[in-house]
């Protein structure tokens, strides 16, 4: 067992795991947060991608000691209030838009696309299409066909343009 | 007071979207249950022979673990689908790689891994066959050893099944002698005859959640099993409790069946759950506490259905203006070890054979084979994609022995409104492939690239090319499946209570898994209802809680279990305005005003309806006639594509869909529904292929098994005729299943108007692209250097000319 440090949605813990436990199995049953999902387990479908030190990450690719004093953000950190009490009141512009497009259909890779899409538009706040193409391609998805996706996303990065001007 | 606008053809926000978009949906693997252990698989490694001996090492204490054996089973060691041919675990006999042959359990998954690494199963291997040409000859060089499926009374097989042979369907289009006179006439007087093989391989469902069950074993004071209670990823939940009785011999009462939040299933979590769920329930079972088994992805695929690879024939018999004469199709589906649904696989695929054109004389023969291969089992379309592969990639061959381009042979034979099917059924509502075809080759700009595409490719080492498919989709359960289905819907209106108002509760069995059942229910009997949409919801689906409204397949769900949901929602009304004095013109007012009366005098408000036929639908299941489907959706689409002579990579380059579904209920479902399902069409055609070593799965893995990403996809352009029809709530028609069957034949369409050369199988990948340049002696071939007419993989007679 390791002790490691790890700053989860802004909050900062310190948890004995295996030193080479998924960071994504840590999240799920050390952190308790099941929104990050397996999908593969080897790096391959992105159902599992959570945000570190900003960074798109694999989670299942990544040892816990790797995340040790890293900073990680899960699905359950991206809508504005996510307290620990029940339901945010808010959902993040991005989530707002794939609710409305269709950009989630079954939902299981809806986490990891949505923090695809985070990570894209920090990147480019006005990503054209082959950008978004490219930016997702990680994140596999076999309900949608990703057109409902690439909707949401460009009706995301529109929303939040409008909210940074 | 201004009329609410009409909910059908409105987006309402997907009901369980939030929880989605939140991560807050909790799926099996989110959940845990107090002291439950985690249950695992010990499978076959070879794919046909006997079990000799199975010896636990002794480096493993097991009595910590839970151990079941077909020995442990309370009931019958069958997985019943259709008939009992399938094991729930292999007792002294495996048939085919992966099969499931003990179960154990250990309250550490991780412990898991090495005491499957401790049991060690010897075998004495026997012959397998792999594909259906091994199948079929091991029964016609009468080679026994080879036999790997017999018919068998008990098994309930004995009077459709033969040697190797699960099912066999003869559709002929009139009564057989005056057919088969009819063909032999129409062969002997047709101008051309042309032939052709087509084949499809096996595709992966590849949902992004695995299957997934928890399972739990209730004991009455006396340590006899009461009950039992199955919570998974599935479609069908009414399914495992079937299955469960007969492993149990338990009443159906006693196996309670709840689906939780399923991440994608398309047919895939159809027939499976019924083998993991009385898995995991037998584990449960042995142990005394709860047993969750969620399959890797390796074992997923490895183990579970896929789509059922097949072989069609055709020969056709036509005038020397192109009209179609005659047929004969023989499509042949390898079916896997065990029965499982390919029957109704194979029926569906029989009764597309023939695509939508009028047939004067036609005769398909169909029948599945057995292989030593894990069974094939549902994947939307269900045989109607391998069907359709063969008629469409077929239609474009005729073409080009007849002389007219594949859209004007199409022109000259589609089916109109009004003609009568080859099974024998009246297309009495109203559709128009000759305007279908029309407005979407416009909207694609089909003729400007033909010619354009023509001229650029004399140059250019990207050769591109159009190509199309025009089908259809029946929609609902084959022939008399809705009636001995006898679907129930049950609409409950919950009181108001302190935090909540009164509410509409639709109960039914019919699952969400993304294509939005949740959403288009409560679209229906809002709208029926005259209430807002959010004063609907759906049940939790429970079998202690919701009726029995058919499983969740076959396009059912909007047009079958929809209507029954729009007639559930008159009936109540019906009962208000008897009852309640609702007003016959009502709103969301007064109808909830009518409730409250009706709950001064009554404890519970429900209504209940079964499945009536909307119009005339029968099928003679002896004679294989009559209404094959309640309603049909139609289709065409159209591919444009990109084939790279450096790298043989063929590449989908636009793809437009026009469909004729009946009313869209819900036009951002409906699109997803189309785009999804052509993705994984073109995946299907060009990406995605199963690699076979004796039986075994060998690139069980996302990263060998190459389905599309967002980079692969074209723009995906979906068009909708909607002409209401009668069967359907709101004038709806089935849609799932549809978008799976015309990309395959319309891609490989655009790659013989591209290259040149015509290509029958799919999957089409770049190795397979090269070996046939190569094979022709064009190792750069440009388009100018491929004899168009050069065909080596199936005969073409040559034209004759009748006097």
């Amino acid at each position: 067992m390791s002790t490691i440090q790890i700053t989860i949605n802004g909050t900062s813990q310190s948890l004995d795991v295996p030193p080479m436990k998924r960071l994504l199995d840590v999240l799920r049953e050390d952190a308790h947060l099941t929104g990050t999902k397996e999908g593969c387990g080897e790096g391959e479908c992105g159902a599992c991608a959570v945000l570190m030190n900003g960074e798109l990450v694999n989670s299942c690719l990544v040892p816990a000691l790797h995340a040790d004093g890293a900073s990680v953000c899960t699905i359950e950190g991206v809508a504005p209030s996510a307290a620990a009490e029940g339901e945010p009141a808010h959902l993040h512009p991005i989530q707002q838009c794939f609710f409305e497009n269709g950009g989630a259909q079954c939902g299981i890779c809806t986490p990891g696309m949505i923090l695809a899409t985070h990570h894209l538009l920090d990147k480019y706040p006005n990503p054209t299409l082959e950008q978004i193409k490219e930016g997702l391609a990680g994140n596999l998805c076999r309900c949608t066909g990703y057109m409902r996706i690439f909707e949401s996303v460009q009706k995301a990065a529109q929303a939040l343009t409008t909210i940074s001007t | 007071m201004p009329e609410p606008p009409s909910l059908i053809g409105a987006s309402p926000l997907r009901k369980e979207g939030r929880a989605k978009v939140l991560g807050a949906a909790r799926y099996i693997d989110d959940i845990e249950l107090p002291g439950m252990w985690h249950g695992a698989t010990v499978r076959s490694t070879i794919a046909r022979g006997r079990i000799r001996s199975i010896t636990f090492s002794d480096e493993i204490d097991w009595s910590e673990y839970a151990i079941v054996r077909p020995s442990d089973i309370p009931g019958e060691n069958v997985i019943v689908h259709l008939i009992k041919d399938h094991p729930c675990l292999a007792d002294g006999f495996v048939n085919h790689p992966e099969e499931p042959i003990l179960l154990i359990a250990h309250p550490s998954k991780a412990a898991l891994l090495r005491a499957k690494a401790a049991i060690r199963i010897e075998y004495d291997p026997l012959p397998g066959v792999f594909t259906i040409e091994e199948s079929e000859a091991a029964v016609e060089s009468g080679d026994a050893e080879r036999i790997m499926w017999e018919p068998n009374e008990a098994a309930g097989s004995a009077t459709f099944g033969s040697a190797n042979c699960f099912r066999q369907y003869q559709l002929y289009s009139g009564e057989a002698k005056e057919t088969e006179a009819g063909l032999a006439k129409a062969f002997e007087e047709a101008a051309f005859i042309v032939e052709g093989e087509y084949s499809t391989g096996a595709q992966e469902q590849l949902y992004i959640e695995n299957n997934g069950v928890i399972a739990e074993c209730f004991r009455d004071e006396h340590g006899n099993i009461e009950s039992l209670c199955v919570q998974g990823s599935m479609q069908c939940p009414y399914y495992l409790v079937h299955a469960l009785t007969v492993v149990f011999n338990l009443p159906e009462d006693k196996c309670r069946v709840i689906q939780v939040e399923t991440g994608g299933a398309f047919g895939g979590k159809e027939d499976f759950p019924s083998v993991i769920g009385s898995h995991a329930a037998l584990l449960a079972m042995k142990c005394g506490h709860p047993v969750k088994i969620v399959y890797d992805r390796a074992e997923d695929m490895a183990g579970t259905t896929k789509r059922h690879p097949s072989r069609t024939r055709h020969r056709t018999a036509l005038s020397k203006d192109g009209m179609l004469l005659g047929a004969e199709i023989e499509v042949a589906l390898d079916g896997g070890a065990y029965t499982t649904l390919s029957p109704t696989v194979l029926s569906r695929a029989t009764l597309h054979a023939p695509g939508p054109y009028r047939w004067p004389f036609l005769r398909v023969r169909s029948k599945a084979m057995a292989t030593n291969i894990p069974p094939h089992g549902a994947f939307r379309g269900f045989g109607a994609p391998q069907a359709l592969f063969g008629i469409e990639r077929h239609m474009d061959r005729v073409a080009k022995v007849v002389g007219l381009t594949p859209e004007e042979l199409r022109r000259r034979n589609f089916l109109r409104t009004g003609d009568v099917t080859v099974t024998g059924q009246k297309l009495h509502e109203a559709f128009d492939m000759n305007a279908m075809l029309t407005r979407v080759l416009k909207e694609h700009g089909y003729h400007e690239k033909l010619a354009r595409f023509a001229e650029e490719n004399k140059t250019s080492p990207i050769k591109r090319g159009v190509g199309f498919a025009a089908f259809l989709h029946g929609a609902g359960f084959t022939g008399s499946g809705e009636r001995r289905l006898n679907s129930e819907v049950v609409l409950r209106v919950d009181k108001a209570t302190a935090g909540q108002p009164a509410r509409v509760c639709v109960l039914v069995s019919s699952t969400e898994f993304g294509q939005g059942t949740n959403t288009i229910l409560s679209q229906v009997a809002a709208h029926t209802l005259g209430i807002a949409y959010d004063d609907v919801y759906l049940a939790k689906i429970d079998t202690a809680v919701v009726p029995n409204s058919g499983p969740t397949v076959a396009s059912r769900t909007a047009m079958i279990v929809g209507k029954l949901v729009e007639r559930a929602s008159l009936k109540l009304l019906e009962t208000l305005r008897t009852y309640s004095a609702l007003p016959e013109t009502c709103d969301r007012d007064t109808f909830f005003a009518a409730t409250e009366r009706y709950f001064a005098e009554h404890e519970t408000l429900r209504t209940s309806v079964r499945y009536e036929p909307q119009a005339p639908v029968f099928w003679d299941d002896q004679l294989y006639r009559g209404e094959a489907y309640p309603g049909f959706a139609w289709a065409i689409y159209v591919a444009e594509v990109a084939v790279d002579m450096n790298t043989y990579q063929a590449t989908c380059t636009r793809f437009d869909a026009l469909q004729e579904v009946g009313r869209v209920l819900h036009p951002v479902l409906a699109k997803g529904q189309i785009e999804g399902g052509v993705a994984q069409g073109i995946g299907y055609a060009i990406y995605e292929r199963c690699e076979w070593k004796e039986g075994r799965m060998m690139n069980n893995q996302m990263t060998n098994y190459i389905m599309p990403t967002s980079a692969d996809l074209p723009e995906i352009h979906v068009h909708f005729e909607e002409v209401p029809s009668v069967h359907g709530p709101g004038g709806a028609k089935g849609i799932g299943e549809l978008p799976m069957d015309g990309p395959g034949p319309a891609i490989l369409n655009a790659i013989e108007n591209a290259t040149g050369v015509s290509f029958h199988s799919i999957p089409l990948l770049p190795e397979d692209i090269f070996e046939r340049f190569t094979s022709l002696g064009h190792l750069h071939g440009g388009s100018e250097d491929i004899d168009a007419t050069v065909d080596r993989d199936t005969e073409v007679e040559a034209p004759e000319v009748t006097v």
